[in-house]
């Protein structure tokens, strides 16, 4: 076909032993959008990152614009016209929007930048694209959204003919994802070739002309979007068919069993709180969604309760108890389970061993010492069970070490870990981020068995879908206060979205 | 891929292992387990190069200084105490024996995730309390008294190691700042407790340790004729073993590797992470502190000096502890090692070498015992690179200039 920029064939691209993509092609036509779909380890990111110059593939060729290409670092493909808006913007937080789209690629006069020129064609490009932007506004002083339009920018200043979007809306709220398809649309019709890297088949059918499905890093089909069905390309993306909503049972909710009153957790040089006077309740019975979009105070929020960085001001209850005080082990005994946001930094020990790992809360009871004296027998039969009780595969079991661990199974042993201690309030952050289908269901699953059991469930989540299908009740986070508390079953994401962008704000709350 | 970007080294680390619920377990996860079941190969087998390499620079430097004599002089390196000369036997052990206490105290406080560059410091400060005790506890019986002289440097070495410790738990202060100030401060204070107390004018050191308060023999001396052994040798093996078990075996130590190797999640996990930090030092504080005893109170002639120079047994301590990859029993024959070959570079003397030579074989010898952990790292590459090769010759070759069909696999259009 002639009217292909790239042809990937028969891309193979190996780490040690394992092959993240196999023998995999990849054609994109000139001017349309191609998702690629896969779940977490499908070697989607592999195979674009191959494209990008930073990965060097054994195996395969690529042709661009019909000329055979190496490419050996993103300078090449940069040479190429390749462009790449990253999942983490990469701009300098103090530089205006305009330093940040010219920056590398600086027009100069006698060596001095001519900013002048810069400008004018930056907003040439921004009005000939519909990215309406300010360029003397500071990066730290604009939303996300217009941060990835300044990515986006960034791309079409070097005149970039092939946009890669790895994951765009990871970080978006529903109106800016909007946004972000109807720019990408605009983008194609103007003759660039975008290639949408995504897991959400909802934005696919919404953006995209083909898709390429990636399973194991094997190719699995290309087809067009309009041919098919959400859950065609899901089946074909996990390999079986998906349920997707979750049962939930009614329960009655029980008293409380978990508050706290007028959190507030000040920011180091600055003036503005990362938690503000927030106050929440959870009772038995009951999953309280905290929702909002990353880095809104969310992760502070649970440090304080948790313990990690006590709050600066406001008090904690658990169990009509004041744990306020209280020491982390302390919370942890009297009924506190967490599942951290960060399962490598505060999850696990990845150099200790599976079995180390389970007991990472609980070393120091006399199930597991004597006399100062680790009884490893009983840490491992211990191990053991969980390790069939929850399913967390593994090549040694109990031995492995907690870095051979599949992400999936070292979120499965925290959640085991957490929930077999039988807590009254299990705070779970992100518990299923990065992770494949079954392990979601999985631990959706868990969560809502604890749920049932009369546990009290607070789920910190930057994934609407999530919110929606498990919460009793939604709590809007939105620039370190909550702005809404509502019912799942009277709201829909695109109210819970206007709440995330602080667009709309409840008075008198909670 | 939501974590990409992050860590992209971890990221394709993962990768692998994804699948890992849902499939057969991949070949990757094997022989990243396996990798840990042999770590101790590995690390006995770095240790092993990083020795060899440092034999073959000191080899460069006796051919540079005298080319006719540099086959000979390597023998007589490798050969080190053992020459058949008990006196040299005896001497090696006698260099062992502090390095190898200082060397237990830095693999310790790494253990930790400390670097106790401060081994020095609670090496003289054992040292001094230890001396003292020994020449002004005359009422102290001399069945005991040695005993006692250890539990006083036991004392002055934990708690010159505890000051970094407390710091560094409580104020966030970085230990190698406080614990290299408290090598100076420890310096000068031994000098202010020889001068003030325990001094010999005539030779401007330290009054000699009195006969009843050295270690005791047990009879090795007899039974080596000539080689001047006391039971520390001994009792460094059962240190060493007793941190190993304390180490590996025991619930403080699963806090110290924890808080050691994870700090945050030790910290989510409610381990209390200073009382880690400061028990560890404290320990291994004491640790170079009964090195400072072993080596005053070893009855081999050596004396206090209040010459104003950090003691290098503390810094010696650093190369054993990395060569021995901060494993308790590493450490003891590291130690074994460095005594050896610090004799041996002495003897070098007899085949006209100069002084300044020797210790620059030494200093050579002992600087790639930190490349140990290069080499351990060159090693798991090199067999993983084996692994790879024997799997990818087995596999379907197909080399890049393979002529392919376009779209094979497509279905749309």
């Amino acid at each position: 076909m002639s009217n292909n920029v790239i042809e990937m064939d028969h891309i193979t691209k190996r780490f040690g032993s394992f092959t993240a993509v196999d023998d995999v092609s990849f054609h994109l036509r000139q001017g349309e959008i191609h998702a690629l779909l896969g779940e977490n380890g499908a070697g989607k990111t592999t195979l674009v990152n191959v494209l990008f110059g930073l990965y060097a593939h054994e195996e395969g060729t690529i042709k661009i614009k019909g000329e055979p290409a190496t490419l050996n670092n993103p300078n090449d493909a940069n040479d190429y016209g390749i462009g790449m808006v990253h999942q983490h913007f990469m701009l300098v937080q103090n530089f205006t929007v305009l330093e940040s789209i010219i920056l590398g690629d600086e027009p100069t006069k006698a060596g001095i930048i001519n900013k002048s020129k810069a400008l004018e064609k930056v907003l040439e490009i921004s009005e000939r694209y519909k990215l309406a932007i300010e360029p003397d506004a500071e990066i730290r002083n604009i939303t996300v959204g217009q941060q990835q339009r300044v990515e986006i920018l960034k791309m079409l200043f070097r005149e970039n003919e092939i946009l890669i979007f790895d994951e765009p809306t990871a970080v978006l709220t529903p109106q800016e994802i909007d946004e972000l398809m109807s720019i990408m649309r605009n983008l194609a019709d103007e003759g660039k070739s975008i290639i949408f890297i995504t897991h959400k088949l909802n934005e696919i059918q919404k953006v995209a002309d083909r898709v390429t499905i990636l399973r194991k890093g094997k190719h699995i089909v290309t087809l067009d979007v309009a041919d098919t069905t959400a859950e065609e390309m899901s089946e074909l993306m996990v390999g079986r068919a998906v349920d997707f909503d979750v049962d939930k049972a009614e329960i009655a909710r029980g008293d409380v069993v978990f508050s706290c009153e007028n959190i507030t957790v000040k920011r180091e040089h600055s003036t503005k709180n990362a938690v503000h006077d927030v106050s929440l309740e959870v009772h038995s019975g009951e999953i309280v969604s905290v929702a909002g979009v990353d880095g809104n105070g969310q992760s502070e929020l649970v440090y304080a309760l948790t313990g990690i960085t006590p709050p600066d001001e406001g008090r904690i209850f658990l169990n009509g108890r004041d744990i306020s005080k209280s020491s982390i082990r302390e919370r942890t005994e009297s009924g506190m389970a967490h599942i951290p946001e960060d399962r490598q930094r505060f999850g696990m020990i990845l150099d200790l061993s599976l079995a180390n790992n389970l007991v990472l809360q609980t070393y120091y009871l006399p199930r597991f010492q004597k006399r100062g004296f680790m009884r490893f027998d009983s840490i491992r039969g211990y191990a053991d069970e969980l390790i069939g009780r929850f399913d967390i595969r593994s090549s040694e079991g109990a031995n492995s070490m907690g870095r051979a661990l599949s992400g999936g199974n070292q979120q499965k042993a925290i959640v085991a870990r957490e929930l077999d201690r039988d807590a009254d309030i299990i705070i779970a952050v992100q518990p299923v981020r990065g992770l494949d289908v079954g392990a979601i269901e999985y631990i959706h699953g868990q969560l809502l068995e604890q749920r049932n059991q009369g546990k009290g469930v607070l789920l910190i989540s930057f994934e609407l879908d999530e919110v929606m299908n498990l919460s009793d009740r939604i709590l809007v986070m939105y620039e370190g206060e909550i702005v809404a508390d509502l019912d799942p079953d009277q709201t829909d994401e695109r109210e819970l979205g206007l709440y995330m962008a602080g667009k709309k704000k409840e008075v008198g709350h909670v | 891929m939501s974590d990409s970007g992050k860590n992209k080294d971890h990221e394709f680390k993962n990768k692998p292992l994804v699948d890992a619920g849902r499939q057969a377990v991949p070949e990757e996860e094997l022989s990243l387990s396996h990798q840990a079941r042999t770590k101790g190969f590995y690390s006995f087998f770095a240790s092993l190069m990083a020795i060899i390499t440092g034999l073959l620079v000191g080899v460069i430097i006796l051919l540079i200084a005298n080319p006719s004599r540099a086959g000979r002089g390597l023998l007589t390196i490798l050969k080190g105490g053992m020459t058949g000369s008990p006196t040299q036997f005896g001497q090696a052990i006698a260099t062992a024996i502090p390095i190898i206490m200082t060397g237990l105290s830095v693999a310790f406080a790494y253990k930790s995730g400390l670097f106790n560059i401060g081994a020095s410091g609670q090496f003289m400060v054992g040292g001094v309390c230890a001396v003292f005790v020994a020449i002004k506890g005359t009422m102290i019986p001399a069945s005991v008294l040695w005993l006692v002289c250890m539990l006083a440097a036991i004392v002055g070495g934990a708690v010159w190691g505890s000051v970094p410790g407390i710091l560094k738990a409580y104020f966030k202060v970085n230990e190698v700042i406080t614990s290299i100030m408290m090598n100076y401060i420890g310096m000068y204070l031994v000098k202010i407790i020889i001068e003030q107390t325990i001094y010999d004018s005539r030779y401007a050191r330290a009054q000699n340790v009195p006969v009843r308060a050295e270690i005791p023999t047990l009879g090795l001396d007899t039974a080596f004729p000539g080689t001047n052994l006391n039971i520390s040798l001994v009792l460094c093996f059962i240190f060493c073993l007793i941190i190993f078990i304390i180490s590996s075996r025991t619930v403080f130590g699963y806090e110290l590797t924890a808080v050691g190797l994870n700090p945050d999640a030790s910290r989510y996990a409610g381990i209390n992470s200073n009382r880690t930090v400061i028990t560890a030092m404290i320990i291994a504080g004491a640790l170079s502190g009964i090195g400072g005893f072993m080596m005053y109170l070893g009855g081999t002639g050596v004396y206090m000096e209040t010459n104003e120079i950090v003691a290098l047994q503390g810094f010696n301590g650093i190369p054993v502890a990395l060569l021995a990859m901060n494993h308790p029993i590493g450490v003891f024959l590291s130690g074994l090692f460095i005594g050896q070959i610090t004799i041996g570079g002495e003897n070098l003397q007899l085949h006209g070498y100069s002084k300044e030579i020797i210790d620059m074989i030494i200093a050579v010898i002992i600087y790639c015992a930190a490349f140990s952990l290069i080499f351990k790292q060159m090693l798991s590459r090199i067999v993983s690179g084996i692994k790879k090769n024997r799997k990818r010759a087995g596999g379907r070759r197909q080399g890049p200039g393979r002529n392919v069909r376009a779209d094979e696999s497509e279905v749309s259009s």
